[in-house]
């Protein structure tokens, strides 16, 4: 309690405080938990404040793995992750999380430091234009101009950074602004007047969209990430069992509404199931809950959904009808927009031919993969989840290994699901495992990574020994960059251009070599008894795990084709 | 299509910046923008023109507008009843044989001269674009030393044919 104090007291006294302090304080307001950050020059003085301060600090090995820790924490917790860089390089190497966020719509805040307000403008040492750089992958941002306004905008990033569509807020402190004292300036409210999510929908529009499902013969639901972000995975359960609405999720959806509930059609995209793209087809209203129609889940726009009458609920009113014409616009928080659905009470549609048709696909066509001996990584993702019992915060990286979790790792529950969706970042895995078990100290934390994407970030190795994280690290090694190998072998006749690894460390004794415990896994029979042994105790461990490479992810639509167009559907 | 878009934004630092690198960050086309204060104290009004292929082009270029979060208003006036104008300053080739016949074009135009030297005239013109584009076809044999342009800056007239009655973007 002793910062509270000296700070209560030098309110009180009406005594000059630093702007580092201020930003602390403003931080303590708002229940921050812990930090993600890296010092360097211009944070110098906000890292002296933070000597004292009670916050949590987790120093990454590379600021890139701080703000994927913060984004991995953000999607577990729903609360924002807070960055700290220092100036210039700090700045710089933060950009590739921030890109990400800001496609998967993850709440951040990021401060960075900068050179003196003095020398602003002269490429002083460790000088960047973060502001410039980072105006298009931001939500917003700000560089703080005189000391008074640190309380104002930390309140007012929190504010930007959780509320509508959420999103990464970065707040630019020049080396000056945080040493300098000021008085204790008066609490501000929040005046953004170009800033006011709609939250709850249009009436006519929720008539509109309760008259559609009635007349359906063919609807369909595809909920996104918005659900989870809502906060909604109650009401869509709900709604869909009061209207008997089959449901198909997005990517970056998974686990906001329940894998094994009758209605639950599963996984769409490029490599989701069958039955759920051709519920998209076939459709004749699809109702789009919090999903933004990405290009890898439409596959080619002209045959997506053509039949359908599309209804698109979403907080960002610049997601409608960006990519897929909407017959039925709601802007609206998903929780409320479902809230009002199920108030309605709606006339349920009568679909038993539909439902029948879609159960008949999901006997017809689940996912599937040959056994032939070699370890197959769809057969390791069945034993993590039978495992785990399906409880474990799945965290991934991008690329083969991420698509098969996908499919094969059944969610029942909301947030816990954490990957790259949109910026599709290659190394996001291995960090964000340390922010999501940090967010949830007490579940088993897969951070699923193929050879190649463990490789971009492995520093922070580092941080799960330090922090004693018992994050089970699952490398799915097949010796290749496996899904650029596969697009090779598809689409460009095995011309297998630098995706293939000639030479790989031994990552047993990397693991050794940060002090976690390492073991190689090569057929089913270790697997077996490895994860048996490792997968429940309270101990990091590594498990390289030598899958066949040849292995491919299907099913799948290739670029430029539509949904009915799928590969690899059947044995 | 060519459509004009007023703003409405919020004086901070960098906002110029938000809506310039939101067209380039989208790919959309802009033709011309001018920034200026307006009647509200700390707030700016920017005018823009836009060249879109078709009106849903044009919905999603006011959408990501309106999503700034220091942009308060955003108009597409294009079909309102407006004043619109551009100022271009224009140096002209000119010497004591051509200088009156220069002067001659200038009149009808209502433009002026605001410079003259031994070899050259500035004239300036205040217009709609059209006209100002009329007059550089007109003048440019007599050859064009330098042009600068403000771009449009455009507003509503005072008086509205009441069907038209504009409302700000809204999807619903």
């Amino acid at each position: 309690m002793l910062q509270e104090t000296a700070f209560t007291k030098m309110k009180a006294e009406n005594e000059p405080i630093s702007g580092a302090e201020l930003m602390l304080e403003a931080l303590k307001k708002e229940q921050v938990e812990v930090i993600f950050g890296y010092p360097g020059g211009a944070v110098l003085p906000i890292y002296d404040k933070l000597y004292d301060s009670k916050i949590l600090h987790i120093l990454p090995r590379h600021e890139q793995g701080g703000i994927h820790a913060a984004e991995g924490y953000s999607r577990v917790t729903g609360k924002p992750g807070v960055v700290i860089a220092t100036s210039g390089p700090g700045a710089t190497n933060i950009i590739t999380g921030l890109a990400d966020a800001m496609m998967d719509s993850l709440p951040l805040i990021v401060f960075t430091g900068q050179v003196a307000t003095g020398v602003i403008g002269t490429d002083a040492f460790q000088e960047a234009d973060i502001l410039g750089i980072t105006t298009p992958i931001t939500k917003y941002n700000y560089q703080v101009r005189s000391i008074e306004d640190i309380p104002r905008i930390v309140k007012e990033a929190f504010y930007v950074a959780t509320s509508g569509r959420p999103g990464p807020v970065l707040i630019d402190i020049p080396k000056d602004i945080a040493a300098g004292t000021a008085k204790v300036p008066e609490e501000q409210e929040i005046v953004l007047p170009g800033y006011q999510p709609t939250v709850q929908p249009n009436y006519l529009q929720i008539r509109k969209l309760t008259e559609a499902v009635s007349r359906a013969k063919k609807p369909v639901i595809l909920a996104g990430a918005g659900i989870l972000f809502a906060e909604a995975y109650e009401e869509l359960k709900q709604y869909a069992e009061q209207q008997n609405l089959p449901v198909v999720h997005t990517l970056l959806g998974l686990g906001g509404f329940p894998a094994e509930h009758p209605l639950f059609v599963g996984l769409a995209g490029m490599h989701g199931c069958y039955t759920a793209n051709m519920a998209l087809y076939e459709a004749d209203l699809l109702i789009n809950i919090g999903a933004r129609f990405d290009d890898r889940l439409t596959g080619n726009l002209q045959h997506f959904a053509p039949n359908a009458t599309v209804a698109h609920i979403d907080i960002d009113p610049a997601e409608i009808g960006k990519n897929v014409q909407t017959h039925i616009p709601v802007v609206a928080d998903a929780k409320e927009a479902l809230k009002q659905l199920i108030a309605q009470e709606g006339k349920p549609p009568v679909h038993q031919e539909w439902m029948d048709t879609l159960n008949a696909w999901k006997a017809e066509y689940p996912f599937f993969y040959k056994e032939d001996g070699r370890l197959k990584p769809q057969k390791v993702m069945e034993m993590l989840y039978e495992k785990t019992k399906g409880e474990a915060v799945v965290v991934t990286d991008v690329g083969q290994h991420q698509m098969w979790a996908a499919q094969y790792y059944k969610f029942s529950k909301a947030n816990r699901w954490v990957t790259s969706g949109g910026l599709g970042t290659m190394g996001f895995g291995l960090p964000a495992s340390i922010g999501a078990q940090l967010a949830s100290p007490d579940s088993i934390v897969l951070s699923i990574s193929g050879d190649g994407g463990f490789q971009m970030c492995t520093q922070e190795l580092a941080v799960i020994r330090e922090q004693n994280l018992p994050i089970k690290i699952i490398i799915l090694n097949n010796s290749s960059l496996g899904m650029v190998r596969q697009w090779q072998e598809i689409f460009y006749e095995s011309r297998f251009s630098h995706s293939k690894f000639s030479s790989q460390p031994d990552f047993v004794k990397l693991a050794d070599a940060y002090g976690i415990k390492g073991y190689v896994i090569e057929d089913e029979a270790q697997a077996e008894s490895i994860f048996n042994e490792v997968l429940t105790n309270n101990e990091p461990v590594l498990l390289d795990i030598r899958i066949d490479p040849d292995e491919n992810v299907y099913p799948m639509i290739a670029p430029g084709k539509g949904h009915h167009e799928m590969v690899g559907v059947k044995p | 299509m060519k459509r004009i878009i007023t703003l409405t934004v919020m004086n901070r630092p960098g906002v110029l910046n938000r809506i310039t690198n939101l067209f380039s960050k989208r790919n959309y086309n802009i033709e011309s923008i001018s920034v200026g204060y307006s009647e509200q104290e700390g707030m700016s009004r920017i005018t823009c023109v836009v060249h879109v292929e078709n009106i849903g082009v044009l919905e999603q270029i006011t959408k990501q507008l309106n999503k700034q979060i220091d942009v308060i208003k955003v108009m597409d006036i294009t079909e309102q009843s407006i004043v619109a104008r551009e100022l271009a300053l224009i140096k002209v080739v000119s010497n004591s044989s051509t200088r009156n016949e220069i002067y001659s074009l200038i009149q009808p135009f209502r433009a002026s001269v605001i410079d003259v030297s031994k070899d050259s005239l500035v004239i300036q013109l205040t217009g709609e674009s059209d006209k100002i584009e009329a007059f550089i076809e007109l003048i440019k044999p007599y050859g064009i030393k330098e042009l600068a342009r403000t771009g449009t800056t455009a507003f509503l007239r005072g008086t509205q044919k009441p069907s038209q009655a504009i409302k700000p973007y809204s999807i619903v």
